[in-house]
């Protein structure tokens, strides 16, 4: 492993450095058929799960193949994606805002080569490198997180539950039963990155046991007053402890006011609290983003806690497949879930759906959750 | 394979694309190197990382150390440093620094630049990625210290190509398909993300705000970028004129000539296409009737919702005069709640320079670089000083727009200003008519 330098001078790291240029222009990569029609498309049809037409005022037309992707892939993958699209797509291709790849070609004819090729392309475990779907009234790709892939404050994995819940879902990837799309997304913590907070069903890593302090270290890796001013429930306070006869600064944490999110190790090294029993899903469902009908959605917490059940998550995948067949049974055509679980009421929902309602569920966080209480007497037995 | 991965083999199994498979297979690539390359990081890395994955599916916990502070000379983000917590038995990982790649805006790719990231991520890196991160940027995840200023070099001067933005600065923007391929696009949404992206390169590049800030670009109100939810400041398309209605392709939607909502939902028999049903009845206005077979929409009342393009876009489009409303502070819920973008700008035109929309976020920018505290988010901010304060700083005037209600409180603040006579008052004076 010799190292080959890039041309980069380490001795004058400043000299020939280029900066600020950004990204590259959006314009170099648009297909033919993108470029000479933006802005000038008419209407669109989903001809087939998985499959677009967009037609333009000038009669063009684009097919459009969306195919499932990992999200986590190696460059051998996107070099297969490349190949894909130079075989068929001019070598052009994208990806969607839910981590799906797009193939495009200009005429219908090139559509079912395409499909055949995508479809005939298996991995060693016989799972699709390239299943088609993610369109219309059906459930797409999982927007997820890094989990224990790389990141240092998950409660759980992000790669393996999303496979586990995909591989379940399956079917449903690659048809539009749906009353509406249903969209699934995953954060292995509750910084929630990404769309967790505002999805039809939601998983999400969780802790449940206090952060351990390493106070010998503690004042030496932290700066103490970032920690105390992390915590949303004012858990941490400044404190002085004895360590092997020495007095050190340090914080000490009440217990009974951690409601274990875990913002004080983002903040302090010295405050790891991950466990393998504590740790788990809590489940959303509810969320939404488009404005279509019914504004915007936050996803509600309606399942307090699962386990990490390595390597497939089988409670996970069960509770959510439980809402989605509810749901698709019971909802009128074109009901986001959230809006269904609104009409019949929540109480509605955790019969339907066969989730318990324990106390995790009611909010107790400052003045707004009085306003998540039940100030009526319309409720239904 | 280097390490026994029992758990993880059990993902191998199943329809859905396995990242397991698809690791094994780069590190199947790297250990028989093909066209020799000369590794510039350990060429077991991924044997190393499906180790310490296994490693955690076992334990039930990361193996990742906390933080990371690396970087490249004249950036102040763009990676996130990574060490492995147990780097004599996986080596391959101690390092494994991830590398944020801005993305081009709509993620529209040609093959040749894929394959030339493709050659370098392999060479100085551990040759897997996420295609793409949630922000937007591409993702190459795990390197050395050592390969960072080489792979950015390279970025630069071979591939025109800069990192993405990390820490408490402008992150990455990014934008929903817009014009290039959708007929409900209000205004070019690649053309703004990239002409912003670099406009405010600075901002991107080196942390000099209090808190992280993330702008994304939605074509239509349907967010396909979900930018309500996920941007400090969201821009989301929008048309202030009437509706195009095609009302030959209307009877054609009622005959069943089309089907509703682009197919969306053939896999299911939802019965004929009913219009009164499907669209007029679920208008969440009651702004749309029928009347002798011709569908009417009264666009005074519309909220543009999209329902009802979205129904039947072969029959109905978005109107002419077009731009886009601006929402603020949406975040995640650390650290006082989750919040989605708020209403601030009903309606500006979205057309290059793009001044007008420039003055709204540097507006914000000033005051929230002034105002907010270590780790304010705007939207903790607007919070915490109030929606008014925002407006006031933007000099945008009070509209009923601004709220979905108005307060119920009456803990209601005036300015002195506003008060005839001022709050200077003398007790003597009220003294003289109100005795003790």
């Amino acid at each position: 492993m010799a190292f080959i330098s890039s041309g980069y001078d380490p001795e004058n790291p400043m000299k020939d450095r280029i900066t600020d240029i950004g990204p590259r222009n959006y314009e170099e990569f648009y297909p033919p058929v993108i470029k000479e029609n933006k802005g000038k498309w008419l209407y669109h049809e989903i001809i087939e799960p998985g499959v677009l037409v967009h037609v333009s005022e000038s009669g063009d037309e684009v097919y459009t193949v969306r195919v499932g992707g990992c999200r986590l892939m190696s460059v051998s993958h996107i070099r297969e994606v490349c190949e894909i699209a130079e075989k068929h797509c001019g070598g052009y291709v994208r990806w969607t805002t839910r981590n799906n790849i797009e193939f495009m070609v200009d005429s219908k004819e090139k559509v079912q080569p395409l499909k055949d090729d995508l479809l005939s392309r298996k991995q060693p475990g016989g799972g699709f490198k390239f299943p088609i779907g993610g369109t219309g009234a059906g459930i797409t790709n999982i927007i997820h997180t890094q989990g224990w892939i790389h990141c240092h404050t998950p409660a759980t994995d992000a790669s393996g539950p999303v496979k586990a819940v995909m591989d379940d879902l399956f079917e449903d990837f690659g048809r539009m039963r749906l009353p509406a799309q249903l969209r699934i997304s995953l954060a292995c913590c509750l910084n929630m990155c990404g769309a967790v907070h505002c999805s039809d069903i939601a998983i999400l890593g969780y802790h449940r046991k206090p952060p351990m302090l390493d106070h010998e270290y503690l004042d030496k890796m932290c700066e103490i007053p970032l920690a105390i001013a992390a915590c949303p429930t004012a858990a941490i306070k400044p404190a002085k402890v004895e360590v092997d006869g020495a007095t050190l600064k340090s914080v000490a944490v009440n217990n009974e006011r951690c409601m274990f999110c875990g913002n004080c190790y983002t903040m302090c090294p010295s405050m790891p609290l991950s466990d393998k029993e504590g740790d788990g899903i809590v489940l959303m469902a509810g969320g939404k983003v488009s404005n279509r009908i019914s504004n915007p959605k936050f996803s509600k917490v309606v399942v307090g806690f699962l386990p990490n059940e390595t390597p497939r998550w089988p409670s996970t995948v069960k509770a959510i497949r439980q809402m989605v067949e509810a749901y698709t049974a019971d909802a009128n055509k074109y009901e986001r879930l959230g809006e269904w679980a609104e009409r019949i009421g929540w109480e509605r929902f955790f019969e339907k759906c066969e989730l318990e309602f324990t106390h995790h569920l009611i909010d107790d966080f400052r003045d707004p959750a009085y306003f998540t209480w039940r100030q009526t007497t319309n409720f239904k037995f | 394979m280097k390490h026994e991965t029992p758990l993880l083999d059990e993902l191998e199994k199943g329809p859905w694309p396995s990242f397991v498979s698809d690791i094994k297979r780069e590190a199947e690539s790297r250990r028989v190197n093909a066209n020799n390359i000369e590794y510039q990081i350990p060429t077991d890395v991924c044997e190393d990382i499906l180790g310490l994955l296994e490693l955690s599916f076992k334990d039930g916990t990361t193996h990742w150390k906390h933080g990371g502070i690396v970087g490249v000379f004249g950036y102040g983000g763009g990676v996130i440093g990574r060490y492995c917590d147990q780097p004599e038995s996986f080596p391959g990982v101690a390092h494994f620094h991830t590398m944020r790649i801005n993305h081009p805006a709509g993620k529209f790719y040609k093959t040749e630049y894929l394959r030339q990231l493709c050659d370098l991520w392999e060479f100085r890196g551990s040759g897997i990625t996420n295609m793409h991160g949630s922000t937007g940027d591409i993702i190459f995840i795990g390197t050395t210290t050592p390969q960072l200023e080489e792979i950015f070099y390279e970025l630069t001067h071979k591939h025109n190509q800069d990192l993405g933005g990390s820490g408490s600065n402008l992150r990455t923007p990014s934008d929903c398909i817009g014009q290039a391929r959708c007929e409900y696009a209000c205004y070019d949404t690649q053309a703004i993300c990239h002409a912003l992206t670099l406009e405010y390169q600075d901002e991107l590049h080196r942390p000099a705000f209090p808190y992280k800030f993330k702008f994304k670009f939605d074509g239509c109100p349907n967010c396909c970028v979900a930018s309500i939810a996920r941007a400090d400041l969201s821009f989301v398309g929008t048309w202030r004129d009437e509706i195009r209605i095609d009302q030959e392709a209307v009877a054609a939607y009622m005959g069943g000539e089309l089907l509703p909502n682009g197919g969306a939902h053939a896999g299911r028999d939802w019965g004929n296409f009913d219009i009164q049903k499907e669209v007029i009845d679920l208008c969440p206005t009651e702004c749309m009737a029928l009347e002798d077979g011709k569908l009417k929409i009264n666009n005074k009342e519309c909220t543009r919702c999209m329902h009802c393009i979205n129904v039947m876009p072969r029959a109905l489009r978005i109107g002419n005069d077009r731009g886009l409303s601006i929402l603020a502070g949406a975040k995640a819920p650390i650290l006082d709640g989750a919040q989605m973008g708020s209403l601030l700008v009903p309606f500006v035109k979205a057309e290059d320079p793009y001044d007008e929309i420039k003055e709204v976020i540097e507006n914000v920018w000033d005051w929230w670089m002034e105002e907010g505290k270590n780790r304010e988010r705007l939207g903790e901010l607007m919070k915490r000083q109030g929606f008014q304060k925002l407006l006031e700083v933007t000099n945008i005037k009070p509209v009923p727009q601004h709220v979905q209600e108005p307060r119920s409180n009456p803990y209601i603040f005036w300015k002195e200003n506003e008060v005839d006579g001022g709050w200077e008052r003398d007790i003597n004076e009220f003294r003289k008519h109100h005795q003790r």
